[in-house]
C-alpha cells in the first residue's frame, strides 16, 4: 500500500514538475517564432518611428544603467553599515526589515509612487522619474544581497585581519569585501537583469517615445512599456516587432541570470572550507 | 618584573551578562617560555586569551577589571587594559600576535596574505617585503613547498599549510608575544605534529601562550600550565608538576581524565 502511495506521489510531482517546465518551454518557443520573423538588423539601426527598436534598446538599458549607477554604491554602501557595522542592533534589524518590505513591495505601487512626487511636478513622463522608480525597486535587493554576502564571511576572518594590526575599515576594504565579491557581484548581476525587464514602474514615469531622445528630462523610450503600447496594435508589424523586442528582452536577462549562476558555480571553489 | 606579561587580579564579563566570566586571574607569562592553558570546554581560557590582545574589543560593550602588564623592549611595562586609541590598539596587537582555531588565509596572494600585514606597518620598498616574506615563509618551514607559486590564491593549500601560512603572517611583524587559540584542533595528526615543533622553535625568540584543550599537546610543548575551570584559575605551575604532582584535587581529576 504504501508503495502505491509512493508511486502515485512520484507521478503527481513529475507530472506537476512537466506542466511547469511545459509552460517555460511553449513561452520560450512562442517568443522564437513570432520574435525570430521580425529580427532583423534593420531593427538595430532605427527607431521606433521608422519601425525599428533601436531607441528602445537604448532607453531601457540607460534607465536601468542610471538607476544601477546610483543604486549600487547606496546600496553597498547600505549593506557593508548593516553587516559590519550595523549588525544585530535594533536600527539595523529595523532597516533589514524595511528593505526585506520594499523587496515585496508591488512594483506598480513604486511607480505610482513616483508618479505623485516626480512626474505630476514635472507635469510629465520622464527619463529621470524612470530612473527614481528602478533605484527604489534595487536599492532593497543590492542592499540585503551584500547584507547576505557579507555575512557569509567568517568571522575569524574579521578578527585575524584585526590582530594583524588592521584597522575595521581596512579589514572591510582589503579583507572582507574581497572575500565576498563573487557573491556580491553575482547579486548586482541578478538585481540588475531584475529592473531591466520591469514594466509597471516605467509606464507613468517614463512612459515611452517612439523617437530617439537623450534628454532624460523629457518623456524617454523604453522597451518594456512599448512592448505594452505595440503588443495592442491593429497593425500585425508592429505586433510582430514587439515580439522582437521581447525576445531580446527574455534573451537578455536569462543571460544575466546564466551568468550570475555561473559565478556562484565558480565560488562554491574557493569558499573556505 | 621579569615576566613578559602580568595579568594581576583580572576579570572579565561579556556584554549584557550579569556574572563575569573571568574572576579575579592572576598569572605571569614568563619571557621566551611557552605557557599553556588547559581546561574543559567553557573555563574562560580562550576569553582570557582573547583579552591579551584586546581582540574582545571588535564587540564592544564587554567589561575589563584588574591589569594586563605587556614588558616593552626597554623593560618597561604598561596596563593593557587603559588602551583606547584606535593607533594604540594597532600596536599592541602588532607586539602581541594571534593565530586562530581555523586556518584564516585571507582572500589574497600567499605572498600577500604576508605582505598586507607588513605594509600595514609603512613597509612599502618591494625587496625588503619579498626579504621578509621569504624569511617568514621559512621559519615556519612553507617556503620550499609554496616558492613556486606564490601568487596563487593563499585558500587553494591544505589546512596544514593554510594554518603555517597564519603563523608565518604572525611572525612576519616581529612580535613580542604570539597567542595560539587552538591552533591544532582543527588539523590531522601531521599537520598538527608540524605546529607542535614550530611552537617549540619559536620560543627561541617569542613569548608563546598556547590555549588547548589537548592535555598531551600541553605536556609536550609547554614550559608552565595553567588549569581553568568555572573561569577561575585553579592551579598555575611548571608544566611537570601540574602533570606530575599536582596540588589541587581539581586539577588531579581533569589531568587523569575524571572530568572534562
Amino acid at each position: 500500500m504504501r508503495l502505491v502511495i509512493n508511486k502515485i506521489a512520484l507521478l503527481l510531482s513529475s507530472l506537476t514538475a512537466i506542466l511547469g517546465l511545459l509552460f517555460l518551454g511553449w513561452i520560450l518557443v512562442t517568443l522564437i517564432l513570432k520574435g525570430s520573423t521580425a529580427l532583423t538588423p534593420y531593427i538595430f539601426t532605427h527607431d521606433l518611428v521608422n519601425n525599428g527598436i533601436r531607441n528602445l534598446l537604448w532607453g531601457q538599458f540607460v534607465l536601468a544603467g542610471l538607476a544601477s549607477v546610483i543604486g549600487i554604491p547606496v546600496g553597498l554602501l547600505a549593506g557593508i553599515y548593516l553587516q559590519e557595522y550595523g549588525n544585530h542592533t535594533r536600527y539595523a534589524n529595523f532597516i533589514r526589515d524595511l528593505s526585506d518590505v520594499m523587496m515585496s513591495a508591488p512594483s506598480i505601487v513604486i511607480g505610482t509612487f513616483i508618479y505623485a512626487i516626480i512626474v505630476i511636478p514635472a507635469g510629465h513622463t520622464n527619463g529621470w522619474a524612470g530612473v527614481a522608480a528602478l533605484f527604489v525597486m534595487m536599492l532593497p535587493i543590492v542592499v540585503r544581497t551584500t547584507d547576505h554576502m557579507l555575512g557569509l564571511v567568517p568571522t575569524e576572518l574579521r578578527e585575524a585581519g584585526i590582530a594583524i594590526g588592521a584597522t575595521k575599515y581596512h579589514v572591510i576594504i582589503h579583507i572582507i569585501l574581497k572575500a565576498a565579491k563573487v557573491g556580491i557581484m553575482t547579486g548586482l548581476i541578478l538585481a540588475f537583469a531584475r529592473i531591466v525587464g520591469e514594466t509597471a514602474p516605467l509606464l507613468y514615469t517614463s512612459g515611452s517615445t517612439i523617437y530617439m531622445e537623450t534628454d532624460l528630462s523629457q518623456t524617454y523610450p523604453s522597451m518594456t512599456v512599448s512592448i505594452y503600447n505595440l503588443a495592442t496594435m491593429p497593425d500585425e508589424k508592429l505586433v510582430a516587432l514587439a515580439w522582437a523586442a521581447a525576445l531580446i528582452l527574455t534573451l537578455t536577462v536569462l543571460a544575466l541570470n546564466l551568468l550570475g549562476r555561473f559565478l556562484i558555480k565558480d565560488k562554491k571553489i574557493k569558499a573556505y572550507k | 618584573m621579569k615576566n613578559k606579561m602580568e595579568i594581576k587580579n583580572f576579570s572579565f564579563t561579556y556584554k549584557g551578562a550579569k556574572a563575569p566570566s573571568l574572576n579575579q586571574i592572576s598569572l605571569p607569562i614568563q619571557t621566551n617560555k611557552v605557557t599553556a592553558i588547559i581546561g574543559p570546554s567553557g573555563c574562560g581560557k580562550s576569553t582570557l586569551l582573547r583579552s591579551m590582545n584586546r581582540i574582545h574589543d571588535l564587540y564592544p560593550g564587554n567589561q575589563y577589571d584588574g591589569e594586563i602588564l605587556l614588558q616593552d623592549k626597554d623593560g618597561k611595562h604598561q596596563n593593557i587594559l587603559a588602551i583606547k586609541k584606535e593607533n594604540e590598539f594597532i600596536r599592541l596587537r602588532q607586539k602581541v600576535g594571534m593565530v586562530f582555531q581555523k586556518p584564516t588565509p585571507f582572500p589574497m596572494s600567499i605572498v600577500d596574505n604576508i605582505a598586507y600585514g607588513l605594509r600595514l606597518t609603512g613597509l612599502k620598498n618591494k625587496r625588503k617585503l619579498h626579504e621578509q616574506v621569504e624569511k617568514s615563509l621559512r621559519d615556519v618551514a612553507l617556503w620550499e613547498e609554496v616558492k613556486d607559486r606564490l601568487n596563487d590564491d593563499a585558500r587553494g593549500l591544505s589546512g596544514g599549510q593554510q594554518q603555517r601560512l597564519c603563523i608565518a603572517r604572525v611572525i612576519a611583524l616581529k612580535p613580542e608575544v604570539i597567542l595560539f587559540d587552538e591552533p591544532t584542533s582543527a588539523l590531522d595528526p601531521l599537520s598538527t605534529l608540524a605546529i607542535e615543533e614550530m611552537i617549540s622553535e619559536l620560543k627561541q625568540n617569542y613569548t608563546i601562550t598556547v590555549v588547548t584543550h589537548n592535555m598531551q599537546q600541553a605536556s609536550r610543548i609547554s614550559d608552565y600550565t595553567a588549569f581553568m575551570y568555572l573561569g577561575d584559575l585553579i592551579e598555575f605551575d611548571d608544566t611537570e608538576t601540574i602533570f606530575i604532582r599536582p596540588s589541587e584535587k581539581q586539577t588531579e581529576d581533569y589531568i587523569t581524565g575524571r572530568f572534562g
